[in-house]
């Protein structure tokens, strides 16, 4: 009886462990690729832009900006930026959702779409699912804000709707978005 | 589309084949670096079935046509280098009849190619009969060559199919001739791209649309048991869904009845059942969809991205790309979906993986320090082997005799997001002989069928 108990007990050590080494490693993983693409991002801007220019358009790789921003409704900026390969809402992206939520709770009968898209710097396949788990990222933060599932539908572009171009960090940033549509 | 594509052959070997053949062979395991010469001779008609054709095609020397076709392929193999026409010092009909070795081994011709074209018809309908015949120049003795009787406008195909015997006498491997390409084929600026289904001979002739341009289409794949059927994604009505298409009849229909986005689909090798990945909430799973029953069934369970699934050969196990660990890399499983067992190691990101037809390789797309990798592994994940790089590239296909692999490449737009295109290539597992292959327009994600049925 004892004796389980001090292996339980051992095991659950072992495991939390072994939990915390697994999240060291992925972590340093993703520090790892993520240093790589900003450096190749300071690198290629360097020539194309002044850095004081793009250091107030990037946060990191993630597109702070203005351009190409429209509106869902008056002062309600119809979408938000991604860093390279995630999804995980920013600071100023939740504070857009919370906007639109604001927006969708007072207008009760619009639905939307959320529209997810990645930048061309992936296979289509990949970038597909990408797109998908973007959307699905903003609608979750809308339906935490008071907006009911049924009214936000999900369509992943991939890669296949960029709204800028260029083959540059900055164009790419732009292209890493999520996009809410009035759908009627 | 709705047009019959595929007519019926008629095929009969009317040689039989010499025993060996070891004077001229050529080993196309290693890069080849000093292609063969050869000699492919116009083949002759006389002037009634020349008239004939005429008649029929509008193509006043069909013989010299299929003769070109034949140079072609075989030069866009690397492996051999054809000598130019103005050189040869024997007349077609008597080079067929009976070749003066000396002549062709005065213009250094190892192997020569001769043939006669002849209009025919039967139950009150025109056809071509077209004969051929290998002779090596060497030894000089004819090797190999057949008969074959079809309607005047697959004449084309004629080409491809002497082309593959060709090949597969003087490299001991089966050809890759008598195939298809389909491909999306692209047009319009980068932010606003229309993109159709387009199907054409693997040289680039024949190109004809499956679809108007109205709808996103994507990632179209040949059912490599039936080369009638493709697999495609289309959307449709905004619906994101994979489809099937009868490329004959134009029969189509959505696979499968999912709330969520289906996408990267690949038929099983003997086309009997249809994989792909299946998005939903936020999550894309890999499903298999037997097309006999109808059931389906999700193969993976993990909260990460997984796609691009592809089967081995022998349909028992699954290749795809998943970012489990923290980023994509390729993932082998049983066809059940159980014992899931990571490959790549590399440095970098890997995603597509696609099992070779020989079932010893897998080819992959790698991301790596900004660059475009496509290149191959042993089905354990050893022997990674890069065959190009580039500023994008990726969606390998495998020739049907996995000697060859196809892939697109876009370019890098310049400042004011101008000088974008998309264009297919293809290049040798040896990773030599790197060659645009020629489409009408723009064109991305290739997939080559197996050889054509009747």
């Amino acid at each position: 009886m004892n004796l389980s108990k001090i292996f339980k007990n051992a095991f659950l050590v072992i495991m939390f462990g072994l939990i915390v080494t697994a999240c060291a490693t992925k972590k340093s993983v993703k520090t790892t690729t993520e240093s790589t693409s900003s450096s190749t991002t300071a690198a290629e801007t360097q020539k194309a832009d002044p850095i004081e220019k793009l250091d107030a358009l990037m946060q990191g790789d993630v597109y702070i900006g203005s351009d190409t921003v429209g509106e869902l409704a008056s002062g309600v900026p119809d979408r938000v930026f991604f860093a390279t390969n995630e999804t995980i809402l920013t600071t100023a992206s939740r504070e857009t959702l919370r906007k639109q939520a604001a927006w969708l709770r007072q207008n009760p009968d619009v639905t939307v779409v959320v529209e997810g898209h990645a930048d061309e710097r992936g296979t289509r396949e990949y970038n597909l699912a990408l797109g998908e788990r973007r959307a699905n990222s903003a609608k979750d933060y809308l339906m935490t804000y008071g907006v009911s599932s049924d009214r936000i539908k999900v369509l992943s572009y991939g890669k296949e709707r960029p709204v800028d171009s260029g083959s540059n960090p900055l164009s790419w940033s732009k292209n890493r978005r999520s996009v809410t549509v009035k759908a009627n | 589309m709705k047009k019959k594509l595929f007519l019926i052959f008629l095929l009969y070997s009317i040689f039989k084949p010499s025993v060996s053949f070891s004077i001229v062979e050529i080993d196309i395991t290693r890069g080849n670096l000093d292609p063969m010469p050869i000699s492919v001779s116009p083949f002759f008609s006389n002037k009634d079935s020349r008239n004939k054709i005429m008649d029929i095609l509008k193509i006043n020397n069909l013989g010299l046509e299929i003769s070109k076709v034949i140079e072609n392929n075989l030069e866009k193999t690397g492996l051999f280098n054809a000598i130019d026409k103005e050189a040869f010092l024997q007349k077609p009909d008597i080079a067929h009849l009976k070749p003066r070795f000396e002549d062709w081994k005065l213009i250094k011709s190892q192997v020569l190619i001769t043939g006669k074209v002849t209009s025919k018809i039967i139950n009150d309908k025109d056809y071509i009969n077209v004969e051929f015949k290998l002779w090596d120049v060497i030894g000089a003795k004819m090797v190999d060559g057949f008969s074959l009787t079809t309607t005047p406008r697959s004449w084309r195909r004629v080409g491809h199919k002497i082309s593959d015997k060709i090949y597969e006498r003087l490299t001991g491997e089966n050809g890759y001739f008598d195939t298809r390409i389909i491909y999306v084929a692209e047009e319009g600026p980068k932010t606003q791209r229309v993109k159709k289904l387009a199907l054409m001979d693997q040289d680039g002739f024949n190109t004809k649309y499956i679809t108007l341009g109205n709808e996103l289409v994507l990632t179209p794949r040949f059912n490599p048991a039936d080369d009638k059927i493709i697999t495609y994604m289309s959307y449709f009505r905004n619906m994101p869904r994979v489809y099937i298409v009868n490329l004959q009849t134009g029969e189509q229909k959505v696979v499968g009845d999912f709330r969520g986005m289906t996408f990267a689909p690949r038929f099983s090798p003997d086309g009997k059942k249809l994989i792909m990945s299946l998005a939903k909430d936020g999550n894309s799973e890999i499903w298999v969809r037997d097309l006999e029953t109808n059931i389906q069934e999700k193969l993976t369970d993990h909260p990460s991205i997984d796609t691009s699934p592809s089967y081995s050969p022998d349909g028992k196990f699954i290749t795809f790309n998943s970012d489990r660990s923290g980023y994509q890399q390729i993932y082998v499983m049983r066809s059940d979906g159980s014992k899931v067992k990571r490959i790549s190691f590399g440095k970098g990101i890997y995603g597509t993986p696609v099992w070779s037809p020989r079932g010893d390789l897998i080819a992959f797309t790698k991301l790596h320090k900004g660059k475009f990798f496509i290149g191959v592994m042993r089905t354990d994940g050893s022997g990674e082997r890069l065959l190009t790089e580039n500023f994008y590239q990726e969606a390998p296909s495998w020739s049907p005799n996995g000697r060859t692999i196809i892939f697109y490449r876009e370019t890098k737009t310049n400042d004011e997001g101008q000088g974008f295109s998309a264009k297919l290539w293809s290049i040798d597992l040896t990773g030599y002989n790197e060659r645009l292959v020629k489409t009408e327009t723009d064109a991305s994600d290739p997939s080559w069928s197996s050889l054509l049925g009747n």
